[in-house]
């Protein structure tokens, strides 16, 4: 059904998604977790630049990155003398396009679901005996996972679906930068290719409808046990 | 060997303020809803620092606004039973139990507590299939195992149903008897106080 080619479109959707959102977890957890509980001056600004790829259009924020990364850019110079690597027109720059444009959904999930754990129990947990850490990780996080795996999914979903900040930034390779949206804007472009594109716009829909269930099914799932009154 | 506390906080357009030192058993602080009862408790807790006073138990200082002294609730060891129990939903009764107890809470005195509360056959099972009563027993062993240096109890038969809360008190009677453990206690119950307390301090609006 699909070509060998359509196979490879698929499968480096699938690598830089799940990396992309590997990378971001940490990161978007730590800054979900300071803009939920933190109380400093700059907070508000933190909140607009994590917001920032959600506003911007994303043939800017590709830009930025070529930017950042490129030959003559402080990361790009950095990355090329310690580790003598180059993340343009690598998978690797797709992967980071993608968590880039990922990071404000996966912040705002998770800010979500760590605002609606009771911080009550946090103050328990403390009186306790529980430092600031403990308690992050023995109330906080367990409390917060369903939103937290929600947040991963939709993460996902928007990674798979990355077009105008990958595209600047690491063009169209194929096997490399290729991804779904990309081979479809290829395909759109040669006459002929109909069939081809109607074929990896219903896997792009399947993968989107799948990443949506999983999440439902996650939410469902966790904390079966203590929310029900099972013994 | 008790409370040696003295305290002022403004909240909103209410002032709260106590002076007390209190000796060794139950202080009991009374008064009606909304004089400040539970804020004081938050504020030996930790939970709510003072404007200015401060805070000693037991011959230790956990607050002083003058000498900048402020010990973070964890450092406090402030055995807090509070009104509404305040279980970990995601834990059994066990892991509750144990939760403060770190790895010294040893075996001993685990049995003991258990078997004094009468909650042995409760273990397994997740907070949220308690009754009030249950439920609390299970914050005053969790309170207990924590190796703490004091008690506050806050309203602690609130949230229990009236059949069982003489079972309840009966079981704080025994906790207070068979500690040396200061315990300050906040109730608007007088006959439910004059039970249970040494010493009884009345807060007005």
């Amino acid at each position: 059904m699909l070509s060998a080619d359509e196979w490879s479109v698929i499968g480096l959707s699938l690598k830089i998604g799940l990396t992309a959102v590997a990378a971001m977890l940490p990161i978007s957890l730590a800054l979900a977790y300071i803009l939920a509980r933190g109380r400093f001056p700059g907070l508000l600004l933190l909140d607009a630049l994590v917001h920032l790829p959600l506003v911007v259009p994303p043939v800017v924020t590709g830009w930025l990155l070529l930017l950042l990364f490129g030959a003559s850019g402080p990361v790009g110079l950095w990355l090329e003398s310690w580790f003598g690597v180059s993340v343009l027109f690598r998978w690797t720059g797709a992967a980071i396009a993608a968590a880039i444009m990922a990071m404000p959904l996966m912040v705002r999930a998770m800010r979500l679901s760590i605002e609606s754990v009771d911080r009550r129990l946090e103050d328990a947990a403390a009186t306790l005996g529980a430092g600031r850490w403990r308690v992050f990780r023995t109330i906080t996080l367990p409390l917060s996972l369903p939103g937290i795996a929600a947040a991963m999914v939709l993460g996902f979903a928007r990674s798979i679906g990355e077009f105008g900040a990958t595209i600047t930034f690491v063009s169209n390779i194929p096997g490399e930068t290729r991804t779904l949206p990309i081979a479809i804007y290829g395909a759109l472009q040669m006459p002929g290719a109909e069939a081809e594109v109607t074929r990896l716009a219903i896997m792009s829909v399947l993968l989107s409808l799948g990443a949506l269930l999983a999440s439902e099914l996650l939410a469902r799932r966790a904390g079966k046990g203590w929310r029900g009154h099972g013994l | 060997m008790g409370f040696d506390i003295d305290v002022r906080r403004r909240l909103g357009d209410r002032a709260i303020a106590l002076r007390l030192t209190g000796g060794p058993g139950v202080t009991a602080l009374v008064g009606p809803s909304g004089v400040g009862k539970t804020s004081i408790l938050n504020m030996v807790a930790g939970l709510l620092r003072p404007d200015e006073g401060h805070i000693g138990v037991a011959g230790t200082t956990l607050f002083d606004a003058a000498r900048r002294i402020d010990l973070p609730p964890s450092r406090r060891r402030a055995g807090y039973v509070f009104q509404d129990g305040r279980l970990f939903p995601h834990l059994r009764v066990r892991a509750n139990l144990m939760f403060g107890a770190g790895r010294n809470g040893g075996n001993m005195d685990f049995d003991r507590i258990v078997a004094m509360l009468g909650i042995a056959h409760l273990l397994h099972r997740w907070p949220a299939s308690l009754s009030g009563g249950e439920a609390q027993r299970v914050a005053i062993g969790r309170a207990l195992l924590s190796s703490p240096r004091l008690l506050l109890m806050d309203e602690p038969l609130s949230s229990v149903d009236p059949a069982r809360r003489e079972e309840i008190l009966t079981l704080i009677e025994r906790v207070r008897d068979a500690s040396p453990l200061p315990i300050l206690y906040v109730s608007h119950d007088r006959a439910e106080v004059d039970r249970l307390a040494d010493h009884v301090v009345e807060l007005t609006g």
